[in-house]
């Protein structure tokens, strides 16, 4: 479902992200990503000084809170480090919408709590700079700038949750170590 | 709504009735594992996050396998980290050296992976079990750590591609051959995130052995799992070996695939995967002279009984060329035994090739012959990437045991009816 429609609610509005976009093309791999010469820290500020740097060196310098990344197919294909959703989130990108991810980045992302959607109609009709409302529960992309809704998948409510704790281990935190303890 | 195989498994394990390729799912896992390289991290997370017990011990498998027995302090301080998880937390299912085994070979053999199972393993290759029909799937050492807590992971439910092959194998052909000729006729993105079905008449006849390899291979074409339907095949295999209960599930007649592949393989003759890609295929009858330096028979793809009785038929009473090294790695404890009574290792030691413990070694470029710069191995392995064997200007073709074994003979790559 694409088209200029009418936005529907997003829940209570805590998966709800709005921001710039960033507008990579196909295969951006984990190098471009993060590039293995800075991958002697896990510290996730000090890989975010560096993220997509080999891909757009202005952009670990100009990216603002809740920007969200746009990308072609692929995107994450190369190595399986964690290390590259950790420094897009610690870059303070709210969430990735790609035409397709590569299957370990795919896990890697929502095991280390970034949002990440698939669509490929709302990839190909943004530009550089628009402005894009994400909303997780629906799976409803808004691009604001141009006034055009797309349908990706929703995500459900326990991946929801996962991403809320900040990831897989996080989750298994909240869900099943806290409760066997009370 | 009908369903496919791996549908069909995954449904079984949530509180649905039905699943749609796409959807995303918690689902209960019946068997998870890690190795020496993955299981560290895993264990790492696992403590960090103050978890005090497994979700089952008899459910929770540690096998140090790829750098032993330990090649040096670093593998040995990570096997350690194994030992001492295991021993903390009852883990049943640790296998010191003497009683270990490449992993994919293993769990199967020991009956600790069974059919309508989900498994996930911290290795790519943990898709070997889809032979038996169980949606089993590599995962990363975070995924591992979090089933080992809770018993369950997430997934994203894949779509399914069946494939089915018609008509007779020629003789030494096999499984190897058939999932090489699949890698090459999609390539190692042709099943990307997607489910690979095996059927036909071919596979309806196909032993459990050559299944397995099969399976193995279906990451290399991207798959998240290859699988088989169960069948009486798979029942005399489990038969005696299953330490759970099992189910059986099979693909509903009016499942939907995303694509469907039919060949006819009657012509099909020895493949071998050139550098530097599974997906690089050629007939063996079509390669030009390749002389060789070394010869791999063994891993979780080619190191059973099976492809041991394979190989020693083309070197029984024959030698290995001057100017070839040929290891030959049982998989398994127990698969060298068994070589032992039946003879076979005496046919090998004959030939003068050199027999080693159960070990990845090679595989992986790990350790027990490694390649120098320029040369060149046959392997029965499943990955040929630049560097997988040793130095990076080294090469590595993929091939079944009999074209192993008569490239070792005569120290080219050679079709197993050249050996005479
Ligand atoms: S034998 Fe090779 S492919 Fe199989 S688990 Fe060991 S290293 Fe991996």
């Amino acid at each position: 479902m694409t088209g200029p429609t009418a936005r529907r609610p997003c829940g209570d509005g805590a998966n709800q992200f709005t921001g710039s976009i960033w507008i990579f093309g196909d295969d951006v791999d984990t190098d471009a990503i993060i590039p293995a010469r800075y991958l002697n820290t896990s510290d996730p500020q000090e890989l975010a000084k560096h993220c997509m740097e080999d891909a757009d060196p202005e952009f670990p310098g100009k990216v603002r809170p809740g920007d969200i990344l746009v990308a072609g197919k692929n995107f994450g294909c190369g190595s399986s480090r964690e290390h590259a959703p950790i420094a897009i989130k610690a870059a303070g990108v709210s969430c990735v919408i790609a035409v397709s991810f590569a299957r370990i980045f795919y896990r890697n992302a929502f095991n280390m709590g970034l949002p990440i959607l698939e669509c490929p109609e709302a990839v190909r009709e943004a530009g550089q700079g628009d402005t894009f409302s994400v909303c997780l529960e629906t799976g409803e992309i808004h691009n604001v700038t141009r006034g055009r809704s797309y349908q990706a998948a929703p995500v459900p409510p326990f991946m929801i949750e996962l991403l809320q704790s900040g990831g897989l281990m996080g989750y298994v935190k909240k869900r099943h170590l806290w409760e066997s303890r009370s | 709504m009908p369903m496919t195989l791996a549908e069909k498994i995954l449904a079984a394990h949530t509180d649905r009735g039905n699943v749609h390729p796409g959807e995303l799912l918690e689902v209960r896992v019946d068997f998870c594992f890690g190795n020496d390289i993955t299981a560290p991290i895993a264990i790492k997370a696992f403590r960090e996050s103050g978890a005090r017990k497994v979700f089952d011990p008899q459910r929770v498998a540690l096998i140090p396998d790829h750098f032993t027995p330990n090649k040096d302090i670093a593998s040995a301080m990570q096997v350690k980290i194994l030992r001492d998880f295991a021993r903390e937390f009852g883990i049943a299912h640790y296998f010191e050296v003497g009683r270990m085994g490449v992993e994919h070979a293993l769990l199967p053999e020991l009956g600790l992976v069974l059919p309508g199972d989900v498994v996930i393993g911290a290795d790519s290759h943990t898709c070997t079990y889809g032979a038996l029909g169980a949606f089993a799937t590599g995962v990363g050492s975070t995924d591992l750590a979090a089933a080992m807590i809770t018993g369950t992971t997430w997934f994203k439910v894949p779509a399914s591609m069946k494939f089915v092959y018609h008509g007779r194998l020629k003789p030494w052909v096999g499984g190897k051959d058939l999932i090489l000729y699949t890698i090459g006729q999609i390539g190692v993105d042709g099943a990307r995130y997607m489910a690979m079905e095996f059927t036909g008449p071919v596979i309806e006849n196909l032993p459990m052995s050559h299944r397995m390899t099969m399976a193995n291979m279906a990451i290399e074409a991207g798959a998240k799992v290859g699988l088989f339907a169960p069948d009486e095949i798979t029942r005399q295999y489990i038969e005696g070996r299953a330490q759970r209960p099992y189910t059986f599930y099979a693909s509903d007649a009016d499942a939907r695939y995303e694509t469907i592949h039919e060949w006819d393989v009657s012509t099909l003759d020895p493949m071998v995967a050139l550098p530097h890609l599974p997906e690089n295929v050629k007939p063996v009858t079509d390669l030009p002279e390749i002389p060789i330096d070394q010869v791999v028979i063994g891993s979780c793809t080619n190191g059973r009984l099976e492809d041991l009785r394979e190989a020693a038929a083309v070197l029984k009473g024959r030698k290995v060329h001057s100017s070839v090294r040929c290891l030959v790695i049982p998989a398994t404890q127990k698969i060298y035994r068994d070589a032992l009574d039946e003879g076979l290792l005496q046919i090998f030691l004959d030939a003068e090739a050199a027999v080693s413990t159960p070990t990845c070694g090679p595989c992986l470029g790990g350790h027990m012959g490694i390649l120098a710069a320029g040369e060149r191995a046959v392997a029965t392995t499943n990955r040929n990437f630049v560097g997988r064997m040793g130095h990076p200007e080294s090469e590595v073709y993929l091939s079944s045991p009999a074209v192993a074994a008569a490239s070792a003979v005569l120290g080219r790559i050679a079709h197993p009816d050249e050996v005479r």
